[in-house]
């Protein structure tokens, strides 16, 4: 068992030990190949016209002028045909340095960045903290971990209307707030009351991931290191500084880069619980989305291109992630 | 090992409360009363922020009046069924049932065949290309659905297939294909090599390998990867809002929006609704989770 793991990571970084790889490679040959070949063909087919035709389909829309009022359509029984044409990089241009660019590209790119790590740092600590709770031996631990979870098993798209629900003004957030004569905020109406509470749901709803992640992870340290520190004395920050977090390390490193991308990519939640009233708390995504789809007439070619950019950010940064844990010798789990 | 006992007194006796456990090698698992109420009181207010949302959704269920949630103290003397019934009755619950379930089983289906096969050929066989491909499911997981959303909709409606369940199932494949083999990639990894080597030295083909050796084997990782795909289509928002049109073709994502117009509110049927969609997806997921997450990090923990 041990083996095979140990052969297959080392064998999927492909730089320690290519040699099963590469005798394996020239004894099987061609026909292997093609077995290879076959086995990944239905993924291909299926990534290529799912993913790769959409998104070189998408390149190309991003370079012209398309909206709702010149592409191809049908109203009726009448066809009429697309007319939009070819513009060039002029879509990026404007959306980057255009005249508004700051009101429409780059307030939301800041809040975007800003929603993304403040949304993984809570969750990742609070995740952390409750992990540590969940990980000692008391009664009752499988009931709490059961409720804890509950965010998680609940569909996003249920509770965050009943997130609404709390939030509406004179929902009972407001009236406990008003109860105990503090301020109660517009939460749903005031912009950085809008932001805080996106934030909450999110870091709500993104906790239990993580909770279990690194509970899991906790799990799987070995028990003997922790008896041996303590017999030379170690005390429990120093168990908690050198045997607890370097052992989370991997599991830290893969779920911190999924809630990145997750975060940055998190539709549902913006999505529903304002739906199209909150033009400054809506993050890149669900900008472009209201772009595309969200006004009249859609602006097919624009929202197209805030898709691309979005996606340049994200690749740059995770190879940057990836080549920063690779010298720090850590390796990502997917 | 004393400290479970009568330790108040220990701490009261003057004795300095730090030294004294630690001296006395307790066990691990074992900590002072302090500790222990602390544990206990900031799990049960962890547990009460998780619960509550969701308590209070379902208490809304249960008011008959769509402004109820505004003064929740009237909910008490009238609490009543009748939201459920109604919402079973009379909306289009059962349409947006079946819709959910075709799309939702359609693309954990086709999803895992797919990912199944190609995660095996990448997990055994080294061939040209291979880091290329590995980089693209890698990459394909993190599109943000705005890169596609706007390309798809068109090619969708060239091919008439919006609003149609195959467009929908589809569309969600390109989603979840990508990490189901990355998935099942790592469970193949754990199946040893030479269980491979044993077939094709008894005669079996690379395919029959896989089909009677491997596939058995790694059940327990199809299914996750089949709960991952089914939890995903489930919950899927934007794609489902954008593509389906036609009330009855509703997947309950948007259909609980539907709810909710610019002209009328009833938000104690939405409540009913959005419960009654909770609760078998729930059970289901309470069923399933420990096998979720293991699978979901099993790569980070082998590190």
């Amino acid at each position: 068992m041990t083996v095979a793991i140990d052969r297959a990571t080392g064998k999927r970084r492909g730089e320690r030990d290519p040699r099963p790889g590469l005798g394996r490679r020239l004894r099987h040959g061609y026909q292997k190949h093609w077995y290879a070949y076959a086995m990944i063909a239905p993924v291909v087919i299926v990534l290529g016209v799912l993913v790769l035709y959409p998104l070189v389909y998408g390149l190309y829309l991003t370079l012209t002028d398309a909206n709702s009022l010149n592409t191809a359509r049908t109203i009726g029984v009448n066809h009429i045909d697309a007319t939009y044409k070819f513009i060039g990089l002029d879509n990026y241009a404007d959306i980057l340095w255009g005249p508004t660019a700051y009101d429409r590209f780059w307030s939301h790119f800041v809040w975007t960045i800003a929603w993304t790590a403040l949304c993984v740092t809570l969750h990742y600590f609070i995740g952390l903290g409750l992990a540590l709770l969940l990980n000692q031996k008391f009664r009752g631990r499988t009931l709490y971990r059961m409720i804890l979870v509950l965010p998680w098993a609940v569909p996003t798209f249920v509770t965050v209307f009943g997130w609404r629900f709390m939030l509406a003004d004179g929902g009972i957030i407001n009236t406990a707030l008003d109860a105990l004569h503090l301020p109660s905020p517009l939460w749903l109406e005031d912009t950085f009351w809008q932001r805080f509470a996106a934030i909450m749901v999110n870091t709500w709803c993104g906790v239990p991931f993580m909770m279990l992640s690194l509970l899991g992870g906790l799990q799987a340290i070995d028990h003997s290191l922790y008896e041996a520190a303590e017999m030379d004395g170690a005390g429990a920050w120093q168990r908690f500084r050198y045997i607890t977090l370097p052992g989370l390390r991997s599991v830290s490193s893969t779920v911190v880069l999924l809630g990145i991308i997750w975060t940055f990519n998190q539709f549902a939640i913006i999505f529903l619980l304002f739906g199209n009233t909150a033009p400054d708390a809506q993050i890149l995504v669900t900008w472009a989305y209201y772009l595309g789809f969200g006004q009249q007439p859609r602006d097919f070619a624009q929202s197209a291109a805030y898709g691309i950019l979005l996606l340049a950010v994200l690749i740059v940064f995770t190879s940057f992630y990836r080549r920063w844990l690779s010298r720090n010798d850590q390796q990502l789990a997917i | 090992m004393s400290t479970s006992t009568a330790p108040t007194s220990v701490a009261k006796a003057g004795r300095p409360p730090e030294a004294a456990p630690r001296k006395t090698a307790r066990r691990r698992g074992r900590r002072g009363p302090l500790a222990t109420l602390s544990t206990h009181g900031v799990l049960i207010v962890a547990s009460l922020v998780a619960f509550f949302p969701v308590g209070w959704l379902i208490f809304l269920s249960l008011g008959p009046d769509k402004d109820d949630y505004l003064h929740p103290g009237r909910i008490w003397h009238k609490m009543t069924w009748d939201n459920y019934t109604f919402v079973l009755q009379h909306t289009g619950f059962f349409d947006w049932l079946k819709s959910t379930l075709v799309v939702v089983l359609g693309t954990t289906a086709i999803g895992v065949i797919i990912a199944a096969t190609s995660g095996y050929a990448v997990s055994r066989m080294r061939f040209p290309g291979y880091k290329k491909f590995m980089w693209v499911l890698l990459v394909t997981q993190m599109f943000p659905i705005a890169v596609l959303i706007v390309p798809m909709y068109q090619i969708m409606s060239d091919l008439g297939l919006i609003d149609t369940y195959l467009g929908l199932i589809l569309v969600n494949c390109s989603t979840v294909v990508p990490y189901s083999a990355w998935l099942l990639k790592g469970y193949f990894d754990t199946i040893p090599f030479e269980i491979d080597e044993a077939g094709r030295v008894d005669g079996l083909s690379p395919f029959g390998t896989f089909l009677r050796l491997i596939l058995p084997l790694a059940k327990p990782g199809l299914a996750v990867a089949a709960f991952y795909n089914f939890l995903t289509a489930f919950g899927e928002v934007a794609f489902a809002s954008t593509f389906m049109l036609s009330d009855s073709n509703y997947t309950f994502a948007v259909g609980l929006q539907s709810f909710v117009s610019e002209h009328d509110a009833q938000r104690n049927l939405m409540a009913a609704t959005a419960v009654l969609i909770a609760i078998p997806v729930s059970v289901f997921f309470y069923l399933v989770q420990k096998n979720l997450v293991t699978g979901l990090t099993a790569g980070g923990t082998k590190g």
